[in-house]
């Protein structure tokens, strides 16, 4: 009698929480011993907390990578979640359309100003592939990567972005993503 | 063959005593604004460029300064990066005032970090091939000053102070901007 090997899956793990050296060398450990795949991962500290996310594929399933991970969050030190993923969903665009763009904004911290800048990338159908928003005293510090459709308005956004920038007393600044084909 | 004038300038040549400022912060309004051309015979310009030098020297890791750093809302800078590691050729200190780019090329990223905006620093793409003109201060002498690399960065990074513009405003990407590990 043969067995066929479990389907891949595809899992997004989360662990967040209180910041000690080696969290990342735990998580991945663990996951090595599933015999996981990490695909892709990002990991930073945000206001001084850990902040991981990584999705990895292999023959488990979610409930059993939960398991492994959860001496992780034992003391309660760590959140850890662990999602299956649809790669149905996750293709990335085609390339060669539309366009790439930066953006960046700086003012005094307040509230409201992520959601209402970004709502105007919305607006035009932008989608924010990567962001970054710092607080450095009094100064907030948002810089974004954004694709935007090939039928978009670039400079009509621009000027939304402008007005938007100019309501909330902040400084926003978009620029072409330049790629040197070496 | 004669000295070019930008490397043969002085701060003594002003005449007058540089005072030292207090450097303004982001998010400061004058950092974000246009800053105003400038008479570079003026007194007040004299004036301003010997504190630009003199707040620059006593500021430790200062390679440059703009006037809006300073809370003027001017078109003017000094810069000195002969003392810096990374510096290839320069010329020495010197002030320019309505300075701008008319010549550059060979794009380089790399780290910068500013007086006004201390705890953070950002890796930006810049001219590492430039050609800049300007006016000298006290008398007024348009100069075209020809520089690379580290220098180049200097100067692109204060003209961009006196276009209202940060160094934040040219992050390479949403992950370009870094909090200062190490201050000088």
């Amino acid at each position: 009698m043969s067995t066929d090997p479990a389907p891949t899956s595809l899992h997004a793990v989360t662990v967040l929480g209180h910041d000690r050296p080696g969290i990342i060398a735990e998580t991945t450990g663990r996951l090595a011993e599933l015999g996981l795949n990490i695909e892709d991962s990002t990991m930073t500290l945000l206001r001084g907390h850990f902040a991981m996310t990584l999705v990895c594929s292999g023959p488990v399933g979610g409930a059993e990578v939960e398991q492994a991970l959860a001496p992780l969050a034992a003391d309660g030190a760590l959140t850890v979640t662990v999602r299956d993923v649809d790669d149905a969903h996750a293709e990335p665009a085609p390339a060669g359309r539309g366009t790439s763009w930066l953006l960046t904004v700086h003012g005094g911290d307040r509230a409201g100003i992520v959601s209402a800048i970004v709502g105007r990338v919305a607006m035009v159908g932008g989608n924010i592939t990567d962001l970054t928003t710092r607080l450095s005293g009094d100064l907030y510090l948002l810089v974004a990567e954004i694709d935007l459709p090939a039928d978009a308005d670039a400079e009509g956004l621009e000027q939304a972005i402008d007005e938007a920038a100019a309501g909330l007393g902040v400084r926003a600044t978009l620029r072409a993503a330049e790629a040197d084909e070496l | 063959m004669s000295e070019h004038p930008v490397a043969a300038w002085s701060e003594d040549d002003l005449g007058v005593e540089g005072r030292v400022l207090d450097v303004v912060r982001a998010p400061a309004q004058v950092l974000s604004t246009v800053g105003e051309r400038v008479d570079p015979c003026s007194t007040e310009s004299v004036q301003l460029a010997a504190d630009l030098v003199a707040t620059m020297r006593v500021s430790p890791g200062c390679v440059g300064l703009a006037a809006p750093q300073v809370g003027v809302s001017a078109q003017m800078f000094c810069v000195d990066v002969s003392e810096h590691p990374k510096t290839r050729g320069h010329h020495g200190t010197f002030v320019l005032c309505n300075a701008e780019v008319v010549a550059s090329s060979r794009n380089e990223k790399a780290r910068e970090g500013c007086m006004s905006v201390p705890d953070l620093t950002g890796d930006v793409k810049r001219a590492s091939r430039l050609t800049v003109r300007g006016q000298l201060p006290g008398s007024g002498l348009e100069v075209e000053v020809e520089t690379s690399a580290f220098e180049a960065r200097a100067l692109q990074h204060e003209i961009d102070h006196c276009q209202g513009l940060l160094f934040v405003d040219r992050a390479a990407g949403a992950h370009a901007i870094y909090a200062r590990k190490t201050y000088l």
